[in-house]
């Protein structure tokens, strides 16, 4: 909501200056986001005397002017009929732009330089003689600005408004909050008409089909209108606000909705068919064409002002083309009424049709105020459209709008606020904005408040303690604490699990990065999701910003590939990134999607940065698995087990280069190298190698809990076991092999060498692991480990057909 | 003869003195306790001397041959732990082997900061669904259906009933249905408005915190957010309170920092106001203690809300919040 500094003016005497009045209007509420000097826009323009006066060459109706700032002397191309040597104009100098827009810069014009323009008063927003230049006083000093020679000055206020606030959105109501926040009087405009007929009754009539949608319509006639250009007084009004005007009678409805906050209809009563209004719903489907020239499809729950043939006008969002006010009407019917607020909006949503009346129906304009609003617009149009006044109104309200009153304790709003205010100073601060008090209603702890019908927000105990928190000022509350408990806080396992991972991961050298929660639609092909996946089971956004955020990520896997992307492109080739988010899962038999928090790590190049003590190699599907055993470790998760994953099940992954990773048994994620083919969707030429895991799953198996055991006394000894098995034979199944024989003395086993190759036989390995055998009671001696490691070994031998070396 | 053995011992212990590094040591060693050195000379020309001499002088050249052993053994012990002082050394400036831990991303390093403070003045953590209905995202916060006050927050919708949370607000109605006063928590989170430009971005993360007792008041909630502000900034930054509107509390108030940038002189971060909103807060509004069935008349409390990339911004002088998505390493490095 713009407002200026000269039409407050008209209603309240301002004692601060601009940037004061901001900060206070700021203060009470009412956000003020920016304050400008309404004449900027004149900072190019000078007093100039037009020295020399010459014929153009090339054209009869111009004349070259040979101008003087003072400074320096310029030639202009002017056109006017009026200019004559000697006189003192307006100079636009090149770089002003004009109020329309229009940007001057030096040209030259049939032949001629012209370095500016000398404008009229109605070229600079000044006034409405466009015919002729600006003839200013002699007695101006040439050379100074204009809006200072000519003692200009005006502020424009821009409000952000909260949306409780609709009695603001008016000059009328943030005159009256200046009036209580500097304690002076308000001046009302007049606004009364003494009708002595009724005439209007005999030319017109109203009947409201619906008054749900429509409580109130109120309406005045006007006649014998001479449709004009509005005078200056008025038109500077508008333009003070960015508010283009028209003609006088859509000027004189904008006007008043701007002072007062009614919107206004006015109709070319001529159209009106029957001369009559109905106020009904449209009929699903019904056509209108409203004054903006688009056709609009209209809907059943919509509401129509109507004639009584056809509609005339969107009620409370947009008039109809066929109605509108042309050069040529003569008898004006003035709308002001009350709508529905939840039926404007629906409407105005609908349509996507947003207008300054609509904005102010669908936040709640004051439904006492239809007639002072239409009596206003009435007196102007006689004013200044010489038109005459049909005596009578037409006031159909058949749902009348009532204002309870409101019982306002005082302990009460001070144990809220924090405050210590009595009584009276309650009811001071509350009647500063026209809130009534009853004197007579209420005891000594309590006032019986009946607010101003413009305050649509009002209607709860709460709402008066805000008015009263917000007029006293928020600064004069004493700050305090609050009295709190000393009880331990819960920790919340998951939250602390999350915190865990990341410090992990952070130490593991891996850098967290957080990707957007959508993806494209097309993530599933990318990443070849079977169809039966349930991550193919996407929860869909209605109104995404872009194809590629359209749905909720059900893999953080297309996130930090394209994390992945985004920085190869910038040259930065070795990554060592995780991210811990949620997943989303349509599950379409509940109302919320299932919502799952995973942590993904990505490799991608050299294992360590080329240096001078290392060259540059590759990181491998074994450095990551490192990090995820790492991990794992440091949880102290037991039972471990990484499988490989059948390749028909391998997705994202490379097959025969994927493990599924086991903890007891539950598959709880994976690690392996990020597929050929997927790296191409994602337009990656260097591999990458990804563990995942999921967080709900594990976070169940971490526990704090911690048993010590003694430290062994005795000392231990090592034996080494190398035999051959067949390649394909994954080798953890061997030591795992040598776990289930549950040999007492077996502390540890190591496995430090795999070597294929001569001399071994083809489709053979050699693998070579330590044994640590330690007893709780002895020292153990080479008898006592003899026997064990050769059953060991035989048994191993036996169980995988393997052989010695 | 004796004063000759005298002799050497001397000398040895003075060369000794003289020695630089290991190899002057070994030198000495050999030209002393060599095969041809100058007491294995001695103790071979022993012979030569008369034999009332013999056994005396064998046994003393035998002692300073040990005495100066030791000596020389020790010298070059010293030498040796001592190091680069005397050896050639290695070059110390060469980089290490480079273990280089990983960075939290900035975002979490704020939004673990603001929950630390919250949780050090009696706040838990509370978490919730990013997929919200409308009825916890908006409906039981005050916010009815055909409200102007929903265009505040730019919905992205999943059906007619169900959104993407807005805000981490759904956790107050969320909390209060599963526990009676006193509540006081705070709700870290993801949360999405459909807008995009230098200051918004579709998805962000916000701290909100709720707190309900007996005789909870507005100056309390200035209290806390004061202890807040100076914690997670520094304690002259003053805040500025003033009125504002959230359908979910009444009164309700804007919360405002002098300009970490200019200290309130006026500056572009702050567009020349000298203030920067940070927060939105206020005292629960009772039409919620309705929808969960708190007693309005015996509870009061204050709920607060703010953007975790707002304060990040601030804090480390960041001009555009798609940075924060970007996840550009340069970037991520510098936190």
């Amino acid at each position: 909501m713009k407002v200026s500094l000269s039409w407050l003016k008209d209603y309240v005497e301002v004692k601060m200056d601009p940037a004061d009045l901001a900060d206070s209007l700021t203060m009470a509420g009412l956000e003020v986001d920016s304050v400008s000097d309404r004449y900027a826009y004149l900072n190019g323009v000078v007093v100039a005397r037009v020295e020399k006066v010459m014929p153009h060459p090339n054209a009869d109706k111009l004349i070259i002017c040979r101008v003087s700032t003072g400074e320096r002397r310029v030639s202009i191309v002017c056109g006017a009929p009026n200019v004559k040597e000697g006189m003192l104009a307006a100079l636009a100098q090149p770089g002003t732009v004009l109020q329309n827009g229009y940007r001057l810069e030096k040209s030259v014009i049939r032949g001629e330089h012209s370095e500016g323009m000398l404008c009229s008063d109605a070229e600079l927003g000044l006034g409405d003689n466009p015919a002729g230049i600006m003839n200013l006083n002699s007695s101006l000093k040439v050379g100074s600005g204009l809006a200072a020679a000519l003692d200009l000055s005006d502020t424009v206020f821009e409000l952000d408004l909260t949306p409780n606030r609709p009695d603001c959105l008016s000059v009328m109501g943030i005159a009256r909050e200046i009036a209580a926040i500097q304690n002076t009087p308000l001046k009302y405009p007049a606004y009364e008409i003494e009708d002595k007929a009724d005439t209007i009754h005999k030319l017109s009539s109203v009947k409201i089909d619906a008054p749900d949608h429509c409580p109130r319509y109120s309406a005045r006639l006007v006649e014998n209108i001479n449709v004009a250009v509005s005078p200056f007084w008025l038109q500077d009004r508008l333009l003070s606000v960015g508010q283009r005007p028209i003609n006088n009678i859509v000027d004189i409805t904008n006007f008043v909705m701007l002072e007062t906050g009614q919107p206004l209809h006015a109709f070319d009563f001529e159209n009106l068919a029957e001369n009559r209004i109905v106020v009904r719903l449209a009929s699903d489907g019904e056509k209108f064409t409203t004054l903006d020239e688009k056709e609009r499809t209209l809907e059943s729950e919509m509401l129509m002002i109507c004639d009584g043939q056809k509609a005339v006008a969107v009620g409370g969002v947009m008039g109809g083309l066929n109605s509108e006010i042309e050069v040529d009407t003569t008898r004006v019917l003035i709308e002001g009424a009350y709508f529905n607020p939840v039926s404007i909006r629906r409407t105005s949503k609908k349509l996507g049709l947003n207008t300054d009346a609509s904005h102010r129906f669908e936040r709640g304009v004051d439904p006492q105020g239809t007639i002072r609003a239409i009596n206003r617009a009435a007196k102007l149009m006689v004013e200044i459209g010489n038109g005459a006044l049909v005596e009578g109104i037409i006031d159909e309200y058949p749902n009348r709008q009532s204002v309870k009153s409101v019982r306002l304790g005082i302990k009460r709003t001070n144990r809220l606020l924090g405050t210590d205010l009595n009584r009276n100073q309650i009811r001071g601060l509350l009647e500063s904005i026209e809130f009534k008090v009853d004197p007579a209603s209420g005891n000594a702890d309590s006032l019986e408040v009946t607010p101003p019908p413009f305050r649509v927000d009002v209607s709860r105990p709460e709402d008066l303690m805000e008015e009263v928190a917000r007029l006293s000022g928020y600064h004069n509350i004493p700050t305090t604490f609050p009295v709190m408990p000393a009880e331990g806080r819960r920790a919340v396992h998951n939250l602390e699990i999350r915190k865990r991972l990341k410090r992990l991961m952070n130490g593991f050298g891996f850098t967290e990065v957080i990707a957007y929660s959508f993806m494209s639609e097309l993530s599933g092909d990318r990443l070849r999701l079977k169809k039966q996946d349930p991550r193919r089971s996407m929860v869909h956004i209605l109104n995404p910003l872009t194809e590629d955020q359209a749905v909720m990520r059900t893999s953080l896997v297309p996130g930090i590939l394209e994390t992945m992307t985004y920085n190869t492109a910038r040259q930065i080739k070795n990554l060592k990134i995780f991210e811990i988010g949620k997943i989303f899962l349509d599950a379409e038999q509940q109302d919320l999607p299932q919502e799952a928090e995973m942590l993904l790590a990505l490799w991608t190049g050299a294992r360590s940065e080329t240096s001078w003590h290392n060259r540059d190699i590759p990181c491998d599907f074994y450095d990551i698995k490192g990090i995820a055993e790492g991990l794992m470790g440091a949880l102290k998760l037991v039972g471990i087990r990484f499988r490989a994953m059948p390749d028909d099940s391998c997705e994202y992954t490379r097959p025969g280069h994927t493990a599924q990773i086991l903890v007891s048994d539950l598959r709880v994620g994976l690690v392996g190298e990020i597929h050929p083919r997927v790296r191409d969707s994602f337009d990656l030429k260097q591999t990458a190698f990804i563990f995942e895991l999921e967080l709900e799953k594990i976070a169940g198996m971490i526990t704090e809990d911690r048993h010590s055991k003694p430290l062994p006394r005795f000392p231990a000894i090592n034996r080494d076991i190398t035999i051959i098995i067949d390649r394909g034979i994954e080798t953890q199944t061997v030591l795992e092999a040598v776990q289930r024989f549950q040999e007492e003395l077996i502390e540890n086993l190591h496995l430090f060498d795999i070597f294929e190759g001569v001399p071994i036989a083809d489709g053979k390995k050699s693998v070579s692991f330590r044994v640590t055998y330690r007893s709780p009671d002895k020292t153990l001696e080479d008898d006592d480990v003899n026997g064990l490691h050769k059953s060991i070994t035989d048994r191993l031998l036996n169980a995988f057909d393997a052989t010695l070396p | 003869m004796e004063k000759n053995l005298d002799q050497i011992h001397q000398d040895g212990l003075k060369e000794l003195e003289a020695a630089k590094n290991n190899r002057d040591i070994q030198d000495l060693s050999v030209r002393y306790l060599g095969r041809k050195g100058i007491l294995t000379q001695f103790l071979r020309n022993i012979s030569q001397l008369p034999d009332e001499q013999r056994p005396q002088a064998g046994k003393k050249a035998n002692q300073i041959k040990n005495i100066l052993d030791k000596a020389f053994r020790k010298a070059a012990q010293e030498l040796a732990s001592v190091g680069a002082a005397k050896d050639a050394g290695i070059d110390v400036s060469l980089p290490g082997r480079k273990m280089a831990a990983g960075y939290l991303h900035p975002i979490t390093q704020i939004n673990n900061r603001m929950c630390d403070i919250f949780s050090s003045l009696g706040f838990d953590i509370a978490e919730g669904p990013e997929v919200e209905s409308d009825y916890y995202n908006f409906e039981a916060l005050n916010f009815p259906k055909d409200h102007p006050a929903r265009d505040m927050q730019d919905t992205f919708f999943v059906s007619d009933d169900i959104v993407l949370r807005t805000h981490t607000s759904p956790l107050q109605i969320r909390t209060m249905e599963k526990q009676k006063p006193p509540v006081r928590i705070v709700c870290p989170g993801k949360v999405y408005r459909c807008d995009s430009d230098l200051t918004h971005t579709p998805m962000f993360h916000q701290v909100e915190g709720l707190l309900i007792d007996e005789n909870i008041s507005f100056g309390d909630l200035k209290g806390v957010l004061t202890t807040f502000v100076h914690q997670m900034f520094d304690e002259q930054t003053s805040l500025r309170f003033r009125p504002s509107f959230f359908p979910f509390t009444e009164p309700s108030a804007e919360v405002d920092i002098l300009c970490v940038m200019c200290r309130g002189k006026g500056c572009r971060i702050c567009s020349h106001t000298g203030w920067l909103e940070i927060l939105g807060s206020g005292m629960v509004h009772p039409a919620l203690y309705d929808n969960v069935g708190y007693d309005a008349d015996r509870y009061t409390g204050f709920a607060f809300g703010m953007g975790v990339e707002r304060i990040a911004m601030l804090k480390y002088g960041i001009d555009d919040i798609r940075k924060f998505f970007e996840n550009d390493m340069r970037f991520l490095e510098q936190f």
